[in-house]
């Protein structure tokens, strides 16, 4: 077991989120997702206390749409309709990996070396490119097919 | 309760909203395409749909296990990332009750919310 003294500092905190370093792209996918996951729960918090509107019944219900459902408000619904596409298909990638999936099998370590963050990456950017086509069918239905 | 039990179920909460929140984002904010494809609610945001969704046994339950898996992958989350922020031990342990009494006290009125509604089926047309 570790001994809780012989931990590295986290010296650089929050602003550790900014630098790849030798991580790379996963490293920025690793800040994106936790900017967007505290800005989930924050709306997610937010939701609670909206939807509990509906206590007052139909009048007060709608009475809430009216404000939510305006220019702003749309937007800002639209950005955690992102956020979810973005934290949940990163999040499919993160449990995968936490499982053991896309490490690969342990191997010698001959030249040329190849690390198991190169062997999940195409896996990130095929995730990235369904993002972007979920974001896209969003951004439709939020603001071209609008029926509501 | 030890640190890896509690990730254990961060993870398995994930894997719960990914279904149930993947579900509510479909409905609520793909409803235009599911219904060019013959299927989803009309209008999702009308008080009309609302109320009649929350009326039913399948959202009822839902909505309740959605929020507690929600409230504690978020919180959890948030929690690791204070954590990780070199924080003393007494400021972790008044993390650690203000985000449980926080996330029972959510849960608590979002579950009160659901049931609430799907009773007043009674009362509503």
């Amino acid at each position: 077991m570790t001994d809780e003294k012989n931990h590295l500092s986290n010296k650089l905190g929050i602003w550790g989120w900014l630098g790849g370093g030798r991580y790379g792209l996963e490293r920025y996918a690793y800040t994106l997702h936790r900017l967007t996951g505290l800005g989930l729960l924050l709306y997610f918090i937010l939701h609670i206390f909206v939807t509990g509107s509906r206590l007052g019944g139909p009048e007060s219900w709608s009475a809430s749409m009216a404000v939510y459902e305006t220019g702003l408000f749309k937007i800002g619904e639209f950005l955690v309709f992102v956020a979810f596409i973005y934290h949940g298909l990163n999040g499919i990638r993160l449990g995968l990996t936490e499982l053991g999936f896309l490490m690969g099998k342990p191997e010698r370590p001959l030249f040329p070396y190849r690390s198991s963050v190169m062997r999940q990456r195409p896996v990130l950017i095929v995730i990235m490119v369904l993002a972007v086509i979920l974001i896209l069918a969003g951004g439709l239905d939020f603001f071209v097919l609008t029926s509501h | 309760m030890r640190e890896s039990t509690l990730w254990f179920w961060h993870i398995i909460a994930g894997a719960v909203i990914l279904v149930f929140l993947g579900l509510h984002m479909a409905i609520m904010h793909l409803d235009d395409i599911l219904a060019l494809l013959g299927t989803g609610y009309a209008n999702t945001v009308s008080a009309a749909t609302v109320f009649a969704r929350s009326q039913q046994t399948f959202f009822m339950v839902t909505y309740i296990v959605l929020l507690g898996a929600a409230l504690y992958h978020g919180l959890y989350g948030c929690r690791t990332i204070l954590f990780e922020l070199n924080i003393g031990k007494g400021l972790q342990k008044l993390i650690n009750w203000v985000f449980t009494l926080a996330g029972v006290g959510l849960f608590v009125y979002g579950t009160y919310v659901a049931i609430y509604l799907y009773k007043m089926k009674e009362v509503l047309p």
